[in-house]
Parts: C-alpha cells; structure tokens; sequence
C-alpha cells in the first residue's frame, strides 16, 4: 500500500497524510466510503492522526481499543481474547461487551497466572490462531518474560520458519497514573526492546490505538501492545468507526520545527507537546516525533529530522539508564555525529524504582523537558 | 511454653496508654471471675478437615485474658480498617488500600498460636498481620498517608508494611511472590536450629501461581518448617474460586504436602490450626492451611465489593460468621465481661484510632531526598533533577 506524506515547512504544524489501509476483512457494518485516496487534514493537537474516512465519533481511549477488539474479532472467526477479568470488561473496561457478542468460547477469563497465560497464547498463536492475550498491567508481565523472550521470540527463528507464534498480540497498560505506586506505574518496554523476534508498539491517542491495535493483532509477528493506562479516559478524540490499520514501524512527525527534534511515544507526548508549545513562545521551533513502534523503529524518520534540526532530545517515563532512549541516542550518533549541534538529550525518570508519594519528582515532567530543550539548544 | 506465650502476648504494649494488660481488670468494673489464664476449654465452630495427616482437636484451649485480648485487638482492627476507607475516600490515602475486615481472626488467631520469632509475610492485605504482630496505629496511618512516621518511612505505602523485630516480612504488591520468599525465611530457620517456623500467606487468587508450586515442592524436598497459608476468602478480586481453579479446595492442592482446613472466622480454631502447624512442620516439613474466611469490602477501594456477589451473602456472612461477634458471644457466655463493657471497649478503641489519626496527619511527608535513599547500600552517584526547575543534583547514598 503506497504511503506518501508531504510535510510542510515549520510554523504550523498542519500537515498533509496520504494514508489509507485496505483490508479485504473489512468490517461489514460499516456505512464509509472505501475511498483509497482519502486526503485528511491534520488537527493542531497531540492526539491527531491518520485513519480511515467516513463517520467518526468522539471516543476515548478504552473505547477506542475496546472497538478495535471488536472489529478484530468479528474480521476473523479465530481470534481469542483472554487474560484476567476480560470477560465482564477488564479492570479498564477495554474488553466490554465482547463475551456478550462473540461467546464465552472466544472471550475468557484467564486465572490469575502470567507464566501461564503468555505460554497458553503462544501455544495458541502457533496452531494458526490470532491471540490477544491481556497482561492486567504491566507491572505484572515479568512472570511471562521468560515466554515472550525464551518462546515467543524465538519460535519462529528456531524451528527454520517451521512454526511461529505471529497471532500472539499481549496488551498490557503501562505507564504512571498519578497514584500507581510501585506496581501500577511501571513502563517495562525497555527490557522487551532488547528482543529481537517480538514488535513492540505504543499508542498516543484513541485514533492511534484503533489503527495501531488492528494492525498489531493482524501482524504475523508476535507483538507486545502497551497502552498507556494514563489516557485512558483523559485521551478523547474523534475516531473513525470502521476497519483501518496504521502502518508498523513508521514514526510520524507529529508537530514540525526546525530548531530540535523531539522524539517520544504514548502519554509523554502529551506533556513534550506543551514543552514545545512553551518554547515556541520562546522562539525555539521544536520537531515532535511520535515513534508508536519501538522495535523495530523507523530509524530513517527520525534520522531526517535530526539532519534538518541538528538537535535529539528523547524522553520517556521509564528509568533513564538503560531505557530506550538510549538506544535512539546511540544509533543517532551513529547516523548524524557530524550533523549534531548538541549532544543528545534524554528527560527520564529517575533511576529508582517507581516511588510512592514522590511520582511528582521522579517523572520527566514539562519543565525539565522545557529546561533540556533550552540547554540543548543553547549548547 | 504455651502459658509463657500467652503472659508476654498480653504484656506487649497495647496501642492505648490507659488500657493495658495490668489494668484490665480494673478497667472491666464489675468484680466477677478474675481474668487470669484459667484455661477454658471452648469447641471450634467446625471440625477440621484434613488432608494426608491427622486433624488437631476441636477443643482449644484458651483463657479469659486470651479472649478478652482477642476482642480487644479484632475490634481495634476493625475500626482501623473502616477508618482507613474513610480516609481513602477523603483522599487523604491515595493509591492502593486493600482492606481486611472481615478477616481479622486469622491475624489474631494466628499471632495466639505462634512467637514473635517466627516470620510471617504475606500479600497486600496486611494492614491488620502488622498491627497483630505488633504494629502501632500511627505507623499504620502515617504509612497510609505516606508519612515519614509510617513504619515504611512512607516510601512503601499500604502494600509494604513491614517489621522486622517481630518477623514480619511485609507487604507484597505482586500476587504469588511472597510465597517462595516465605520458602526462603524458613530454610534460614531450619538452618538457626531454634525451631522456629514460616507463615507464607496468600489468597484464593494467588493460589494459581506457578510460582507457589515451586515453593511447594522446594519445600517439601527439603523439609522446611514452612507453613503455607491460604487466606481463602472466596474471590480474587471479581473472580469467585470456582471460576478461576478447577479444585477449589486449596488444602488439597499440596498433593504430597499435608493440608488442613480450618474456619478462617474463629479466631480459637485457627489459633489451634497454628499450633499444629508448627509443631507439625518442625517435624515433618510443609504443611497447607486453607483459612475459610471472608472479607466485607471489596478487593480493594476501587471495588464496591458488589458486583461479583449479592449484598445478601455480605450481609448473611456478617450476621452468621463474623469473628468479632463470636468472640463477644463467647466473653458474654463465660461471663467474663458484660455487653456494656465491651461497647465500653469498642468506643474506646475507636477514639485511639482517631487520635492515631490525627497524629498521622500531623506527621509530614518524607524528605525529596528520601527519593533516593535505599535503592542501594552504598553510594551510587546518580545525578537527577527536581521537579519544576529544581536542580537537585543528589549522589544516592
């Protein structure tokens, strides 16, 4: 499927997609127009994105999901959704009304064992079946680790193409909250980067997670989906209701600039979105990157924009040693050293565990990033 | 020994200043029979059901101290469970708070049968498991609030009280990992030869876990003095425990591993359960205790507790089953105190809490730098920020 996108030149951050995915399981119910060359206009907010024409609806980010999970069951008569509390809606309600549809047989309530659930799915993914295997956060994925890296990962590798595990998709919520604590805060998708064999992907907003999610679940590789627990009320936004899937592995520019790149991925785009309207106001031009795949990541989009601005600031929620960041820096070195003004920025959390009543101190909040964009820029 | 245990349990400072151990008797103003360790002897509500071994009596022993101690802290614990939903409601506990009430007896029962030097540690829902081995009620508010006089120094919060002097290892947010940990406590016992032994507490729930039948079989390899306990209270979260295991009878799970079965809402049934269990398991290794019980609230304070069952059985629970009212029934029927005197108690415990509180809300929040204090022993020399433009450069110590 062609994808072209035109991107305007600094100022405005409206820019034109060309984007379209066809899919021949399209959902039947839908009344739009399967129009192949839809030209979408680009809203000013951090929650715009590309997707399908026809009727949209305002929706947030639990429901979002919870219709991509919809359509996903009904394109495609093996598809399965199970994990702990799916079957009356899940804790965050993403999976509502989908034991009612599709029957006790393809929704499930797991017991509550990760190891086993991961293991069941990969089992499940590699008969031919497309699994969506719910982790309730992710702060609990680490009993399945030894799965998704040991089993999932390598299934495919090891047995020659023989067999593999692609209809594997695990959605976990990550990511602070405001009150999580230690164990409903945390952003492990560092540790599943290190993997070759698993696609890992993070959603920013409704629109995004709908596409994104489709295209996860219908990948023929497994795929780990984090979602980000923070948005999953807060995030509304017109979503179209039809099928449509958005691309793996392509980054968007989400905000155009030509003073510094800004690279991030699912609810820390929110707060760098406000960090680069606050520069603005100081005349630096910030270039906002939405990365929405992690591994394997668009190195090219990212590469362009930091040869047009000469400057990287990279910036999550996760610990700051060892995050992905880290990663993006060093392969940007790679790519652009004598291009670089600055050295690269990251604006991390803290390395400590994820804390108590000090999560104001610990996340990479506006102002710090605001600070190291200045200080970048200022180098 | 028993006797001995008995004596120091009471003398253990209780919360309150005015009512202690020495002074109860003045306290209750009626002369009637002495309170003192004459042993009365009182049936368990049900017997126990055994699995690969020889179930213990239905006759437990006890006394009108024991009992009155009983009453005493379960009505304390409640107040404190039903003061925390308030405060969590006022949003002065943020976070998580997983409430116990309901379920008290299996704390104090438990604490009746064993020592200060054997270890128990368990899940999330410990608030009243450290009161009983001897938590104070401002260490429990402070840390609820995240205060720097919880017992965590308020970096742990409701999931992680802990308290070493008394072997109490805490306090776990991830379900089933407290279990080979409790494995892990009892191999070092085994190893001091002082033939103490290890509670590990988990629920319904977490008795899926791969990880407990690890622990399980480590323990039964190599004959350790733990004592796994399963705090069956019906439902993990909004799963009822015929959804989410396919034999429900946690007591039987350990196959090989002997299980006993014991009415979780009798305080005296599960004190003589303990006591099997540990002279049990400093002899013949691990042995299963599946604690019938209940809690009134839901999971925890995001869950009405409603959805998933009818306010007809919470309500049928309360009024056939409840450990505080058993305990009362059993004072009032031995004549060890009257019905005033207890309401007498119960006022005055719910005043301590309420000045626990307001002491807890007085303590202030940990210092920024308690950020990073404890990530690790020595120094580590990370440099971070502070929040808003605060440039704090801080080496963690």
């Amino acid at each position: 499927m062609a994808m072209t996108k035109i991107g305007r030149s600094s100022g405005t951050s409206r820019f034109f997609n060309i984007c379209r995915w066809t899919t021949s399981l399209a959902n039947t119910t839908t009344t739009t127009t399967r129009d192949e060359t839809k030209i979408l206009h680009t809203t000013t907010t951090s929650t715009s994105s590309k997707g399908g024409g026809g009727t949209t609806k305002s929706m947030n980010l639990f429901t979002a999901i919870n219709q991509a999970l919809h359509i996903a069951l009904d394109s495609h008569p093996r598809t399965y959704v199970f994990g702990e509390d799916v079957g009356f809606g899940g804790v965050f309600r993403c999976t509502t009304g989908l034991a009612d549809r599709f029957g006790k047989q393809r929704v499930f309530n797991t017991p509550l064992c990760e190891q086993g659930i991961v293991g069941f799915g990969i089992g499940l993914a590699a008969m031919g079946n497309r699994a969506i295997a719910e982790i309730q956060f992710a702060d609990y994925i680490y009993p399945a680790f030894d799965q998704i890296v040991n089993e999932a990962a390598k299934f495919r590798y090891r047995s020659g193409n023989q067999f593999n595990c692609g209809g594997l998709t695990i959605r976990a919520p990550y990511g602070a909250v405001g009150h999580g604590g230690h164990y409903h805060s945390q952003s492990p998708e560092a540790f599943f980067c290190h993997v070759p064999g698993i696609k890992v992907v993070i959603p920013r907003s409704p629109r995004e997670a709908k596409g994104l999610l489709l295209s996860c679940i219908r990948d023929p590789n497994p795929v780990v989906f984090f979602e980000p627990k923070w948005l999953y009320r807060l995030a509304v936004e017109e979503v179209p209701e039809d099928d449509y899937m958005l691309p793996l592995s392509q980054a968007e520019v989400i905000r155009e600039g030509s003073d510094i790149t800004l690279v991030g991925w699912g609810a820390q785009l929110a707060v760098m979105e406000q960090a680069c309207a606050d520069a603005q106001k100081d005349g630096i031009s910030c270039e906002l990157i939405d990365l929405k795949t992690l591994i394997p990541w668009d190195k090219e989009t990212v590469e362009a924009s930091v040869k047009k601005t000469g400057r990287l600031l990279i910036s999550h929620e996760a610990p700051v040693t060892g995050g992905f960041a880290a990663e993006i820096s060093a392969s940007l070195v790679e790519r652009c050293f004598l291009r670089l003004e600055a050295p690269i920025a990251r604006v991390c959390g803290l390395d400590t565990p994820f804390p108590l009543v000090f999560e104001p101190f610990y996340m990479p909040t506006k102002n710090k990033i605001l600070d190291a964009i200045k200080a970048t820029v200022n180098y | 020994m028993a006797l001995l245990r008995r004596s120091s349990h009471l003398i253990r400072p209780l919360t309150s200043p005015t009512l202690t151990a020495s002074n109860l008797t003045s306290y209750l103003r009626h002369s009637f029979s002495s309170l003192d360790d004459t042993p009365i002897t009182v049936e368990t509500s049900m017997p126990f059901t055994s699995h690969n071994c020889e179930p213990p009596s239905r006759s437990v022993e006890t006394s009108a101290k024991e009992l009155m101690t009983f009453f005493i802290d379960m009505a304390t614990m409640r107040r404190m469970e039903i003061a925390a939903d308030s405060l969590y409601k006022a949003k002065l506990i943020r976070g998580f708070c997983h409430l116990y009430d309901g379920q008290e007896a299996v704390a104090i029962g438990m604490e009746a049968g064993i020592t200060k030097k054997d270890c128990i540690i368990t899940a999330y829902r410990d608030h009243c498991i450290y009161f009983c081995r001897g938590g104070t009620l401002l260490g429990t508010f402070a840390e609820l609030m995240g205060r720097k006089n919880g017992c965590s120094n308020g970096k742990g919060g409701s999931m992680h009280f802990y308290k070493p002097e008394s072997g109490f290892y805490g306090g776990h947010g991830i379900v089933g990992a407290q279990v080979p940990l409790g494995v892990g406590l009892a191999f070092a016992q085994k190893y001091n030869k002082e033939d103490h032994v290890s509670f590990a507490l988990y629920g319904d729930g977490a008795a899926n876990q791969g990880q407990l039948f690890e622990a399980l079989n480590m323990a039964a390899l190599w004959d350790l003095p733990a004592i796994f306990v399963c705090e069956n209270n019906h439902y993990g979260m909004g799963t009822a425990e015929w959804r989410a295991a396919k034999s429900p009878s946690y007591y039987k799970r350990g196959d090989y591993v002997p299980g006993l079965k014991v009415d979780g809402m009798d305080a005296l049934a599960v004190k003589q359960a303990c006591i099997f269990a540990k002279e049990h398991s400093l002899k013949n290794g691990p042995l299963i205790l599946e604690m019938d019980t209940y809690r009134y609230h839901g999971h925890s304070m995001s869950d009405p507790g409603s959805t998933y069952r009818t306010r007809d059985e919470i309500s049928g629970v309360r009024q056939e089953r409840d450990p505080i009212e058993r305990v009362r029934k059993l004072i009032l029927a031995h004549d060890i105190a009257t019905e005033k005197e207890l309401k007498d108690i119960e006022k005055e415990k719910r005043k301590e809490v309420d000045d626990a509180i307001a002491q807890a809300k007085e303590s202030p929040v940990p210092d920024p730098s308690e950020l990073y204090t404890n990530v690790y022993v020595k120094g580590y020399g990370v440099e971070a920020c502070g929040a808003d433009r605060k440039g704090v450069k801080a080496v963690l110590p």
